[in-house]
């Protein structure tokens, strides 16, 4: 009998896992696939390491900081700064039509950007920025409100409302074009006020610290235990079961893969859920014969639109071009250059026609 | 455990939980939170720290005796007094 089982491990549920065994409780995190890690994983091919998800680490604090929400998340796990091998980004850019916006980490390339190419709007800025909810103000009167809303209140010009848009809903936004204020705000902070940041090995490297964390502090993890139920009694979640009939008691049931996954194993029809989200991305990775400097390539990620419209929303072909972001893991500032010669493109895409796709090879 | 392991007992839980702090220079008359700007989640794992290692129950509405380093050894004494240091 565990006292929580944890369904998925992601960063979320290892996190999960960690905090309740310093608890002192008998924890078992389960996971589906035969690796950690989820929606930001990695995969080796050809002798090289390869990223999935993830581009950069947002909420970029300088070791030292205490205050902001990486300094809480080593604490609350117990982890040194230093085993991150964090590398600040070299610069990123939202491109647009005959407009960029430069930024670093920290608020003051974009807001000296702002002021030169949005010379009307500076002042108007600055309110938004002082307006944006707190961390502790998640979930309060007001943070659930549409932020396009609120956002139009302030700035005026739609040309900066879209490209400040662009980098937080590629980051960060699950539902088409728009998303709540309070996750608008986190968002825009952790991008914009703290900044990108890449541990130097890569996302493997945050996902190593935490299983090996989640271990020394005798938490049980189990890779290729598919969950297929999860056992109800009296209403609570008191167990489950696995693809291979297995049946797991535990007092709780901690569950990461989202809502909609998590209602179907608690033996809810489909048709009674709301449909699921429409956002999805691809990616193409591509190696390089040389330094993607080279090829023009000098920042860390690029958020670029071919119009001065942004559409963030499923696209109807396989893949949407219009817009996406371009990003370099070679391109952070790290102590010796990377020398990974990678580059990698995300863009919208219709799940639909890829799983189709798939389907018929 | 006397006064001065108890204060060890504390310095290692700090060590644990906030392992980039340098604590050598830690002012035990000044609050905690002022010096390592902590919350009430890591006052929250100060607590447990304690109960998993030395069984000592501290009910929430004495937290507060936690404040400092000199306050916490204040408290911590006549609770700890008969407990081996590990």
């Amino acid at each position: 009998m565990y006292d929580t089982l944890i369904l998925g491990a992601g960063m979320s549920g290892l996190a999960a896992g960690i905090r309740l065994a310093h608890y002192d409780q008998r924890v078992c995190i389960l996971e589906r696939h035969t690796t950690v890690g989820g929606l930001n994983s990695f995969y080796r091919r050809h002798g090289r390491n390869f990223d999935v998800g993830l581009h950069a680490l947002t909420n970029y604090a300088p070791k030292g900081d205490r205050q902001g929400p990486l300094a809480r998340l080593l604490r609350q796990l117990r982890l040194r700064y230093d085993d991150l091998e964090l590398a600040p980004q070299t610069g990123s850019r939202i491109a647009f039509p005959e407009v960029t916006l430069r930024f670093g980490n920290g608020l003051d390339l974009l807001r000296e950007e702002v002021r030169r190419q949005f010379p009307d709007q500076a002042d108007r800025f600055e309110r938004l920025v002082a307006s944006l909810a707190g961390y502790e103000d998640l979930g309060r009167a007001g943070t659930e409100r549409s932020a396009r809303e609120i956002v139009g209140l302030l700035l005026t010009d739609p040309l900066l409302i879209e490209m400040l848009f662009c980098p937080v809903l590629f980051y960060g936004g699950s539902r088409e074009r728009d998303m709540e204020f309070g996750q608008f705000s986190i968002l825009f902070r952790s991008i914009y006020l703290e900044g990108l940041a890449r541990p130097r090995p890569g996302v493997r490297q945050v996902l190593k610290l935490l299983v090996r964390r989640f271990k020394q502090l005798g938490g049980q993890l189990r890779l290729r235990a598919g969950v297929c139920r999860i056992v109800l009694r009296g209403g609570a979640a008191q167990g489950v079961v696995l693809d291979d009939g297995t049946e797991i008691a535990a007092r709780c049931v901690l569950s990461s893969i989202g809502w909609r996954e998590t209602m179907r194993l608690c033996g809810v029809p489909a048709g009674d859920l709301p449909p699921a989200g429409q956002i999805s991305f691809v990616e193409s990775i591509s190696v390089l014969d040389v330094p993607p400097a080279r090829l023009g390539m000098n920042e860390t990620a690029v958020f670029y639109n071919d119009s001065p419209a942004f559409h963030y929303a499923r696209p109807d072909e396989a893949i949407d071009p219009r817009s996406g972001v371009v990003c370099s893991p070679d391109n952070f500032d790290y102590p010796t250059p990377a020398e990974e010669n990678i580059l990698r493109v995300t863009c919208l895409a219709n799940y639909d026609r890829w799983a189709a796709d798939a389907m018929r090879s | 455990m006397t006064p001065d392991e108890i204060r060890e007992t504390v310095l290692d839980i700090l060590s644990d939980i906030a392992p980039d702090e340098d604590l050598s220079g830690l002012d035990p008359d000044r609050p905690f939170r002022d010096q390592l700007d902590m919350d009430s989640m890591d006052f929250l794992d100060i607590v447990m720290e304690l109960r998993k290692r030395y069984r000592v129950q501290i009910p929430e509405e004495e937290y507060p005796a936690l404040a400092s380093m000199t306050s916490t050894v204040e408290y911590l004494t006549p609770r700890m007094k008969d407990i081996p240091k590990k």
